[in-house]
């Protein structure tokens, strides 16, 4: 039995192809995956994420807790709503997820945990919690009462559609620079995506999520399926857990160096492993030459030795096919490489890795 | 609920086939496997003169979310490709019968009566 967002009567009503994602019935489209990704880029579009999982932390230790539970440091949130982006490591370095924490008050942060790893996530958290003897609760908002349903609504028209809607968080959301969150009566309002966009992603009571999509929906925002929300986040760089990053490599390897706070000597799950192993990778972009389309696993061959795509799609932005891919340490962006596609060697080259953001190419 | 014309016969695998005056059937893939697949961005057809043993892939077919294989539905030889189909993907997504990928001559073309005619292959893309 699949699972369903509080929001799957309304995609259903809109014609959206469902499919099962890790588990979840969601919106893969609802008809064209390239023009949903074009309304984000140019106008305003909404994804339903109300599969991601908003976990509460409460108590003393919150600061504590999370310094030593994620690499990155917390102790760069000093203004309450700022939000941090992390990953939380295991003992080898490898990374359990990537999530989201929000900092609200010194006894109070908010996090956001991915769809599929939400389950071992809470067990890890609770157990981490309970070895170091920390004072935090720790309170997963997806399921049950009281749960909360999430619409990331993105472009650069969404801040004016989400005011046209929802006319009481204009004040408190406007001069939110990005990464910001604010709380606004029952809705939560934070200026994060997945897109490369300007937007915000709302969280809100579950039992009021549909009628804020379908007035959203009325004011012209295009309802967009998670098919464009990967095309979307591939242009922007933006890693997916599963694909770029799973427990077995290190965030050194997979981009996320610049969320790994090791200047000091804060003791974090999986530092010791991230000092002995370092960096054996490079996270870097192909753009194909050749025609065809690049795809998460397809072996990369380089003067360097071998690597491997962990993410590739057709760019709707570029017009040409572009991935992500973990290559050797002598690889240079710039740099011509060829990609097994079905046992034939097709030319890449090797770029920065993001491609688009802000409704055009940055390549 | 997605189109079947009923003076086609298709392939358990998706494709549809029609028969020509001169020998040669056309194939192409269903409006079913089209809209599966979501927006098409690339394809890549076989070579003219090439025989293919029925149920061998002889295509592929990409969309932004995963790439497809085509197969041969049945036995023959390539005669002709729609050079239109690789410069224009969408236009599979546009009109899955109207953009048809390629010709062949087929080695027996009593093989064609032997697939699924429009009742049967709606019935396998309902399942599907």
């Amino acid at each position: 039995m699949l699972k369903q967002t509080v929001l799957n009567a309304a995609h259903r009503a809109l014609g959206a192809r469902m499919v099962d994602f890790g588990g979840w019935d969601m919106p893969v489209n609802y008809g064209s995956q390239i023009e949903e990704h074009h309304a984000v880029r140019k106008d305003c579009g909404m994804f339903d994420v109300s599969h991601m999982c908003p976990v509460d932390l409460v108590g003393a230790d919150c600061r504590p807790f999370l310094s030593r539970l994620v690499a990155n440091d917390v102790a760069k949130l000093t203004v309450s709503g700022k939000a941090l982006y992390a990953a939380m490591l295991n003992e080898a370095g490898g990374v359990i997820d990537d999530l989201i924490i929000y900092f609200l008050t010194d006894t109070k942060f908010r996090l956001v945990v991915n769809a599929g790893t939400a389950d071992k996530d809470l067990a890890w958290m609770q157990a981490k919690a309970a070895e170091w003897k920390m004072d935090v609760s720790i309170t997963q908002r997806r399921d049950g009462a009281d749960n909360l349903g999430i619409i990331a609504v993105q472009g650069p028209n969404a801040r004016a559609k989400v005011w046209q809607v929802l006319p009481q968080v204009k004040a408190a959301s406007e001069g939110l620079k990005p990464f910001f969150a604010a709380e606004v009566d029952q809705y939560f309002i934070a200026s994060t995506g997945y897109t490369g966009e300007d937007g915000y992603e709302i969280m809100l009571p579950a039992s009021e999520a549909e009628a804020v999509w379908n007035a959203l929906k009325v004011a012209g925002v295009a309802p967009c399926g998670l098919g464009a929300r990967d095309t979307l986040r591939l242009e922007a760089g933006m890693n997916l857990y599963g694909q770029d990053m799973d427990e077995t490599v290190s965030p050194l390897d997979a981009g996320l160096a610049w969320t790994v706070a090791m200047k000091d000597e804060r003791d974090f799950v999986g530092r010791a492993a991230l000092a002995a192993n370092g960096q054996q990778k490079q996270f870097l972009g192909l753009i194909l030459l050749d025609k065809g389309v690049l795809r998460g696993h397809q072996k990369v061959v380089t003067a360097h030795g071998d690597g491997e795509i962990t993410s590739g799609s057709f760019s709707p932005t570029l017009q040409q096919s572009i991935a992500l891919a973990r290559l050797p340490l002598g690889v240079a962006i710039g740099d011509q490489v060829e990609v097994d596609i079905r046992g034939k060697l097709l030319k890449a080259k090797v770029t920065k890795p993001v491609f688009a953001r802000n409704g055009k190419a940055v390549i | 609920m997605s189109n079947v014309p009923s003076n086609l016969k298709y392939a358990a695998s998706h494709e549809w086939v029609l028969k020509n005056a001169d020998g040669t059937v056309t194939v192409g893939i269903s409006d079913h496997a089209q809209e599966a697949l979501g927006d098409l961005v690339f394809v890549e057809l076989p070579e003219v003169g090439a025989h293919y043993d029925a149920e061998k892939e002889i295509a592929v077919v990409e969309s932004v979310k995963a790439a497809a294989d085509v197969y041969a539905p049945i036995a023959g030889t390539v005669t002709e490709v729609n050079q239109a189909a690789v410069d224009a993907p969408e236009s599979v997504n546009a009109d899955a019968y109207a953009a048809w990928l390629f010709k062949m001559t087929p080695d027996n073309l009593a093989d064609v009566d032997a697939l699924l005619d429009a009742a049967a292959y709606q019935a396998v893309a309902d399942a599907a």
